[in-house]
């Protein structure tokens, strides 16, 4: 981003910079009049006191960006990390996520280094500027002989140091200053693993979640939603719970009806207590394995649109050794270790929202439309946050708070159960895929010449049919996005386009088919279908979203086609991705680490796979054993391409997290429905990995001086195929459906 | 009407005799630092120790626990029944030992689980001060991080049995 749009973008907001690298209009130093602060920009405050506040837009939700946007903003401003103040940043357009395809404040889409790397060291260097001025300035001496150095300017020569705080008035009246980012070589917090600044209050128990929020004369709401989409309250019969002891109303929403209590206890038994009979129109019809047929059934003809396109896939498919697959991806439950909650008060015609949220921006948007607020009169405060995922980037569990909280005028948390977080959820859209690729093998055409090794893939037809996810969420973004002045029916209309534009089909969406669309190997006809299947049931973004399915499906095919070949399938990725440098050197670098030619012991196989996203590239080795049907997955050797990496721990423990997040989708979850309802209710049902069945995890980075990119998401997509070619390599069975444990255990499912 | 003790105190709760423990320290006592994850036993996010042991607090119903001694993350550094154990403390400190190797291996990502962890191993390094990593997977398996945490957690668990060994 050039630093023109930095400061255009930032000045939508009441904290704006103002104007750019020039007179700041007066706002600074009306600023510190009122307050005695200096606030240049809506990230930074320095009190008189010399104490350094720091507003963090990105959410901090076990991701990390509390310490690594730290380090970015104290690298420029010179403070120990530390040392300062962290405050989450409330709904301002000020913060909107300054990525292209995002300009909403959320946190999400593994974009919160990226986006941040230059405006939060640019605010950082703004306000060292302005404050060496103002040292320069106050001593009378030349600017080039203050330094900044922890917190204090100094000038050498005379020996004299000044104060942050005791500079702030001064620095107050400066102009913005052009400003110069330090050289990478004088860093002394990025590329360090600093502490995590944000633990503290997570292990003593001090620590304000979404769930713990107490106000005075709180009362607890719990939704009894219906069993199957769609469905709507035909009769109800509420005396039993009203009469429960501790319940003080009930009342009737659109998602459900609410049973409003003193506590979570006597909510949630008052809810058992209610006689509710459900008009279930066609949720009740939504069966699991009809969805796959139908899929499946789609994957069969031609797709609606051509996703990418080269060479003639359908006349290479003709010759040499064909070779088809089908692949299918379950729906999957976000299941954050806190489950969905929010809390709202309502007085004196302002709206206050507390909530684990990871996106204050829509938060604030759909609140306001929910209860016919202006967006000025609604507050979103960010909690801290038991796991987002993406989950959290919808803001459902907040306009259900909202719309109690009008209606009871009290403030109210509303809480779901781990049940109604299963089976409300906004899944992990299901996915089938059909390929068909040819192998052809003998001497091949001269004018070409062979590539070493017996075969070679000539063709690659790619058949996608999955869940749109912009049909669902963009509503949502686009609502959010357009200028807060936006009249209300306008904000509407535009938040309504897309989405039936991606549900007909006449749009494409992009979150469907990432990291297939764009498979890196050089393979001379290459053809990706895909049709967009509509079932009815809630998809949003869950950690890494289309890749999450796309990396499973394209890189299993890929091993299956290096088999037919008769190739190594590690050196087959290497030979087709000359062109990919980056995709290449992880590669390289997780099959070296790993030993790929080193013998295991009986019975162990190993797997590989890479995949790009979020503007990173991952490449992940398995290795793997099979007992009957349970598999046991010893070791995983991780090499990542991040660009420059701000904290090396940090990027360490979110590639653990992701390989971990990811193996236990691969191997144990699923969403199903039967008679449209959710059959995996809870911990029992929807298992995931845990410690006696965690691998070794070995993270490996490249060194590079690119800019910064995607940490959170781009470890999730490579685990499950690695996993499922190394199931191969010890067994000889192909996984082509997921989850792993359940194909073992059903006979006709893996082969 | 029942009597607690948490966390060294006396406390008496109205609350109905099948009230989960979890919702009395959360909604009664103001005691939040122990949090809900499931309801039926599944993720230990609501790991509290009872008389010293690890027990989830979603399933215990209060009435059972008159007069027994109940410890939450929020009185885990002077828990009594440590002391009457003599367990060593780390003097001058807030924080118990094991939340210190927390700190220092940088366990935590969003943090939810951990109060639950913290509990279930306080419990485990008391009767197990010298834990196997196998030791660490029978006693922390019952424990959920969502986060994928588990390998700091086993780094600091190590860490905080070494700290605690005289
Ligand atoms: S909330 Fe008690 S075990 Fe999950
Ligand atoms: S740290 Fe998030 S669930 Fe464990």
């Amino acid at each position: 981003m050039n630093r023109r749009t930095f400061l255009l973008g930032t000045a939508s907001g009441a904290l704006a910079i103002g104007c750019a690298f020039g007179r700041t209009g007066g706002r600074v130093w009306r600023h510190h009049q009122r307050t005695g602060e200096l606030q240049p920009n809506a990230w930074i405050r320095i009190l008189a006191d010399g104490r350094v506040i720091f507003t963090l837009d990105r959410v901090e939700m076990g991701q990390g960006t509390m310490t690594s946007h730290a380090a970015m903003v104290c690298e420029e401003l010179e403070v120990d990390p530390t040392t300062i103040t962290i405050l989450p940043a409330e709904a301002s357009r000020a913060y909107d996520n300054p990525d292209r395809q995002i300009r909403v404040q959320i946190t999400g889409g593994s974009t919160s280094t990226k986006a941040s790397w230059q405006p939060l060291r640019e605010a950082g260097a703004v306000a060292r500027e302005m404050l060496r001025r103002a040292a320069a300035e106050t001593w009378a001496v030349p600017l080039g002989e203050c330094v900044a150095i922890a917190g204090t300017i100094q000038h050498a020569k005379t020996s004299r140091m000044l104060r942050y705080g005791e500079l702030v008035k001064a620095a107050a009246r400066q102009d913005t200053p052009r400003v110069r980012l330090k050289d990478p070589a004088q860093w002394t917090l990025i590329g360090k693993s600093l502490g995590r600044l944000d633990i503290r209050p997570k292990v003593d128990g001090s620590g304000i979640y979404g769930v713990d929020v107490q106000l005075p004369g709180l009362l607890t709401a719990v939704i009894v939603r219906p069993p199957v989409r769609g469905g709507t309250v035909a009769k109800l019969d509420a005396s039993a719970a009203r009469a429960r002891r501790g319940v003080v109303d009930v009342v009737q929403i659109p998602e459900g009806v609410a049973v409003i209590a003193e506590g979570y206890w006597e909510a949630r038994t008052g809810a058992e207590l209610l006689q509710v009979t459900w008009d279930e129109g066609h949720g009740g019809t939504l069966d699991t394995d009809a969805l796959f047929a139908a899929f499946e059934k789609l994957a069969s003809a031609r797709g609606q649109r051509t996703a990418h396109d080269a060479g003639d896939a359908y006349e290479a498919l003709g010759k040499g050794t064909r070779v088809e697959a089908t692949y299918r991806a379950p729906y999957l439950a976000h299941a954050t270790m806190e489950p969905q909650n929010a809390t709202c008060w309502i007085r004196r015609g302002r709206c206050e929202v507390w909530a684990p949220t990871q996106t204050p921006g829509i938060a604030r948007f759909r609140v306001a439309e929910a209860i016919g607020f202006d967006l000025d009169d609604v507050a979103i405060h960010t909690t801290l946050i038991g796991g987002g995922f993406g989950r959290r980037g919808l803001v459902d569990y907040a306009v259900e708070a909202a719309r109690l909280a009008q209606r009871v005028k009290r403030p109210i948390k509303v809480m779901w159960s781990r049940e109604d977080d299963q089976e409300h959820d906004w899944y992990r859209p299901m996915a089938v895929s059909k390929f068909v690729g040819s192998v052809e093998f003998g001497t091949g055409n001269e004018s070409r010449p062979l590539q070493p090794g017996p075969g070679r893939i000539t063709g690659w037809l790619h058949r996608l049919v999955a869940q749109s996810i912009v049909t669902h969420e963009a509503g949502d973004f686009l609502g959010a996005r357009v200028p807060n002045a936006t009249p209300r029916a306008l904000r509407r209309l535009v938040s309504a386009g897309p989405p039936r534009m991606t549900a007909r089909g006449t749009l494409l969406d992009p979150t469907s088919i990432e990291g297939a669309a764009d498979l890196p190997y050089a393979i001379p006809n290459l053809r990706v279908e895909y049709t967009p299947a509509e079932t009815g049931i809630p998809v949003g973004f869950w950690r890494s979203v289309g890749h999450s399915f796309n990396a499973f499906f394209t890189e299993c095919f890929f091993d299956e086609l290096a088999h037919a070949a008769g190739k190594d399938p590690y050196e087959l990725r290497r030979e087709l991705l000359a062109s990919h440098p980056r995709h290449r050197a992880v590669l390289e670098l997780a099959a070296t680490r790993a030993g790929w030619d080193t013998p295991l012991a009986a019975g162990v196989g190993r797997g590989i796979a890479v995949h790009a996203s979020f503007h990173s590239f991952c490449a992940q080795v398995a290795e793997v054993s099979v007992t009957g049907n349970r598999v046991r997955v010893h070791r995983v050797v991780v090499a990542i391409d991040c660009g420059r990496v701000v904290n090396p721990g940090l990027v360490a423990a979110q590639v653990e997290s992701a390989v971990i997040y990811g193996l236990s989708a691969a191997l144990k979850q699923q969403i199903t429905h039967r008679k449209g309802r959710v059959q995996e209710t809870n911990f029992h049902t929807y298992r995931s990995l845990r410690m006696h069945e965690t691998p070794v995890i070995e993270t490996h980075l490249v060194t590079s001086t690119e800019d910064p990119t995607g940490v959170g998401e781009p470890g999730v997509p490579p685990i499950a195929p690695a996993l499922c070619n190394a199931i191969f390599a010890a067994t000889g069975k192909r996984i082509r459906t997921l989850p792993i444990e359940a194909a073992l255990a059903s006979p006709g499912a893996a082969s | 009407m029942v009597k607690l003790i948490v966390n060294g105190k006396s406390v008496t709760v109205v609350a109905e005799a099948e009230t989960p423990l979890l919702w009395v320290l959360r909604d009664k006592l103001g005691l939040t630092g122990t949090k809900f994850g499931c309801g039926i036993a599944q993720c230990g996010a609501c790991t509290v120790h009872v008389d010293g042991e690890a027990r989830r607090s979603c399933v215990m119903p209060v009435g059972e626990l008159a007069g027994r001694a109940i410890t939450t993350i929020e009185g885990l550094a002077t828990p009594p029944e440590m002391e009457r154990a003599g367990e060593r403390w780390r003097a001058g400190t807030a924080l118990h030992a094991v939340q210190e190797a927390w700190l220092a291996e940088n366990v935590p990502q969003c943090g939810y689980c951990q109060a639950g962890q913290i509990m279930t191993t306080v419990a485990l390094l008391a009767a197990n001060p010298a834990p196997t990593d196998d030791d660490i997977d029978s006693a922390l398996s019952a424990n959920l991080c969502r986060c994928g945490t588990y390998p700091r957690i086993r780094r600091a668990v190590h860490r905080a049995a070494k700290a605690i060994r005289p």
